[in-house]
């Protein structure tokens, strides 16, 4: 299953739902506000810990966040690798 | 300016999520123009509205935060941070945009605009005025 989490975690809950619910083999995909979960420096960063995920990268430009400052084995993609990661898993869940 | 009231207008939302960070700062520009006394606050996701380097290109939407550079030129000099925030997020100011203003009655000084606050002195900088808006 791929999660999909469009809300910063310091401004809700979505993110702490969706790694609390995720099981081995799903996908996390931060898009949006949500790409704020990914910054290594920020509180909200342990939440990713032994998660697989990924970061839609023209919002982590948009919010001028470099990949240097990512937490450690996130993945960046863009639009097309998006649809990819949709086509491949089963079923998609949007924790709006 | 004797009659001008102290109008704080207090940004806690991300830039690009929503629309709130957009719709203050237009309100600030145009309130600017009736020279009242404004301050700015950024708090909680707030504080991402003033990061250096956002590049909006691949995401279709205008990139406003050069914006707040020009406020210094409409005597919006009063930009409190809250500590607190930054630090949540993993931020410092170095990671926000260098916001400044030139004082006439020193010359045209060039000045800080950004005052970093602690959340006690954020709330008596809240204390001291007469109107707030909130986005």
């Amino acid at each position: 299953m791929l999660h999909l989490v469009n809300k910063s975690p310091y401004d809700g809950s979505s993110l702490n739902t969706a790694t609390s619910i995720m099981q081995n083999g799903d996908t996390l995909l931060l898009i949006e506000d949500g790409v704020y979960g990914a910054v290594k420096a920020g509180k909200a960063a342990p939440l990713l810990e032994g998660h697989s995920v990924s970061v839609l990268g023209p919002d982590l430009a948009a919010r001028g966040i470099t990949e240097d400052k990512l937490a450690d084995g996130i993945n960046v993609i863009d639009y097309a690798g998006f649809v990819d990661m949709v086509e491949a898993n089963d079923k998609v869940q949007s924790w709006l | 300016m004797s009659n001008a009231k102290k109008m704080m207008y207090i940004n806690r939302k991300a830039p690009y999520g929503t629309i709130y960070a957009w719709e203050s700062l237009e309100v600030v520009l145009i309130g600017a123009a009736f020279e009242q006394d404004v301050s700015l606050a950024f708090m909680d996701d707030g504080v991402y509205q003033l990061t250096k380097g956002q590049d909006t290109s691949g995401i279709g939407m205008k990139n406003f935060s050069p914006t707040y550079a020009a406020l210094g030129d409409f005597e919006v000099n009063k930009i409190y941070v809250d500590k607190e925030s930054l630090e949540e997020r993993g931020l410092t100011l170095d990671d926000l945009q260098h916001l400044v203003w030139e004082d006439e009655d020193e010359d045209w000084a060039e000045k800080d605009s950004i005052r970093l606050v602690s959340r006690s002195e954020l709330s008596d900088v809240l204390a001291d005025q007469d109107v707030l808006f909130n986005f």
